[in-house]
């Protein structure tokens, strides 16, 4: 493993947190990540079957939060961002290639049905949890938010209940 | 003071703002190692603790930076997001993202972060993330109930604790220590000793410290706010604060020539504003006097700020925080609500009157008590709507 590559844990969480503060103290939110999916989902669907985006509730209900524009969402914005960000990091410490990263355990087919299947998980989870590890459990916990500290212990507390289920999957 | 968003930097730069953050936020998660998923489910199965190293201490710096920045009053906790408590889609939302954690080996944000890099596993990941979203949409009437079952409301730690916000940040700092000192055990057993060199920089332990004596500042000594509360309690800075009066016949004359800087704001319980309240007039708490809206409304260049209550003391009460916090042109009603109330409002002509002053002011007082009356009202009939800063709506 050539971990050395990587910035010291603590500094980058330090660095982490001094954003994350900045950005409470700016626009008075969090970080987040999975309501961008939640903005791309709702835009997919009214473009879509828009007559579904009136009727249903889930998607009506966003609608109406937005002005009947779904993609014009600070955390949309943000991820877009995220992306440029990470590519920029990736080109810095030359870590920019096309790969399947997988356990040698398993096979390609493998890590893609499981990838589908742990995203299709997050996805849904993050909706009914109010947010992810970014939005609820880590903004949360700046905050002390008692939600999304709960949401944080069922992540963690959740991965490790059911870790030795998959465990070969990653060892 | 904090937040900037709206008042500073409006709703279309804060998009800008929200580009930028999201590039440090991808650079520092990609910098970390978070592009990859054996890295991040590493501390599921002991032998890489990465991803808790760095996400608690993010979340404690963030924690007690918060703390200090309300510790110096430069940011109001009251309109910040914080994420709402549904007590059991909190936990049934978290386990099944635990499930997703192990099995996909990414998180949302991470995803994103990996796919940029060209991680082919992380875009079927996002992929899945849509259909799961896609899946929750579809069952929602289904969900709903469980969705918002047990609200609790914006309820942080502190207030379900009753303790102070400084006294959980460090307790969570301190079971971040331990959990860092104990996952290093754990990472090394594991590892056979054969474990990454990542102790904490020095840089790190000097930041930490100074950081430390900051947050016990901050722990030990009252915060701004309770240090001028405290002064407004005590009688001898009641008594020796500098007033600014304005008569009961002044105040009772702009209203009736519908001065238009002037603003008044109401100290007496809430209750008693609701059953009779001043034309241009706000209720305020005394603790209201700190928050942004307060700021916004009183440090107005033009207008003419006088400060009610039901009797002088809770007057000067405030007029010690408004000078504590800066806060000039603010003139007290003399004699407080009850000298308003017995000049104006039910005002009796004395018996006698000798010189042409008391006359004119008897003549005065008899129109202003009707005229004021009438005025207090029809605003009865249209209330004020008061201008308060809402919440940031934030999260996911």
């Amino acid at each position: 493993m050539n971990e050395t590559k990587y910035m010291n844990p603590y500094l980058a969480g330090f660095l982490l947190g001094l954003l994350l503060l900045a950005t409470i103290f700016i626009t008075g939110r969090g970080l987040g990540a999975s309501g961008a999916v939640k903005s791309g989902v709702v835009a997919a669907v009214e473009t879509v079957a828009p007559s579904h985006a009136s009727e249903a509730k889930f998607y009506k209900e966003y609608l109406s939060e937005h002005d009947n524009n779904p993609l014009k969402n600070w955390l949309v914005f943000e991820v877009i961002g995220v992306l440029i960000g990470a590519f920029i990091s990736g080109l810095v410490s030359n870590r920019l290639n096309w790969t399947l990263e997988k356990s040698p355990k398993v096979t390609s087919k493998v890590r893609i049905v499981t990838a589908i299947i742990g995203g299709l998980l997050f996805g849904f989870g993050a909706q009914l949890g109010r947010g992810c590890t970014s939005g609820a459990a880590l903004s949360g916990m700046a905050v002390l938010s008692f939600g999304g500290i709960i949401t944080m212990f069922a992540i963690f507390g959740g991965a490790y209940m059911f870790a030795y289920f998959f465990r070969k999957l990653w060892i | 003071m904090g937040p900037l968003v709206p008042d500073v930097i409006g709703n279309e730069l804060n998009f800008v703002v929200a580009l930028f953050v999201g590039i440090a936020f991808g650079y520092i998660l990609e910098q970390a190692g978070f592009s990859t998923s054996k890295k991040l489910v590493g501390l599921f199965y002991g032998y890489d603790f990465t991803v808790l190293r760095v996400f608690f201490t993010a979340g404690i710096t963030a924690m007690i930076g918060l703390v200090i920045f309300a510790f110096l009053g430069l940011i109001d906790l009251n309109l910040i997001y914080v994420n709402p408590t549904f007590l059991y889609s909190a936990l049934v939302g978290g386990f099944i993202m635990g499930l997703g954690f192990v099995i996909g080996g990414f998180c949302p944000g991470t995803s994103f972060c990996a796919a940029a890099i060209g991680k082919i596993d992380a875009i079927y990941f996002i992929g899945g993330s849509v259909i799961g979203v896609l899946l929750f949409g579809e069952l929602y009437p289904m969900l709903y109930g469980l969705y918002t079952a047990e609200n609790w409301g914006l309820v942080t730690v502190y207030d379900l604790l009753g303790t102070s916000h400084a006294v959980v940040a460090f307790s969570f700092a301190i079971m971040a220590a331990g959990a860092f000192w104990f996952t290093r055990w754990v990472e090394l057993r594991v590892n056979n000793g054969a474990t990454s060199k990542e102790h904490p920089l020095k840089l790190y332990y000097a930041v930490v410290s100074i950081l430390f004596v900051m947050g016990l500042s901050a722990f030990l000594m009252p915060s701004k706010q309770n240090a001028v509360l405290d002064k407004a309690n005590n009688p001898e800075e009641i008594n020796s604060v500098r007033l600014n009066y304005i008569t009961s016949d002044e105040l009772a004359f702009r209203l009736m020539d519908n001065d238009n800087n002037l603003q008044i704001i109401d100290f007496r319980p809430i209750k008693e504003f609701s059953e009779m309240s001043l034309p241009r007039s706000i209720p305020m708490k005394f603790k209201e006097l700190f928050g942004k809206d307060a700021l916004k409304t009183i440090a107005v260049k033009k207008k003419l700020t006088v400060f009610v209550a039901a009797d002088e003391k809770d007057e000067k009460k405030a007029s010690v925080i408004a000078s504590e916090l800066g806060f000039e042109n603010v003139r007290v009603l003399q004699g407080g609500m009850a000298a308003f109330k017995s000049q104006i409002l039910n005002y009796q002509a004395p018996p006698e009157m000798k010189t042409q002053q008391e006359k004119d002011t008897a003549r005065f007082r008899a129109k202003a008590s009707i005229e004021v009356a009438e005025l207090i009202k029809n605003n009865k009939k249209a209330p004020i709507e008061k201008k308060k800063s809402k919440r940031i709506i934030g999260g996911c």
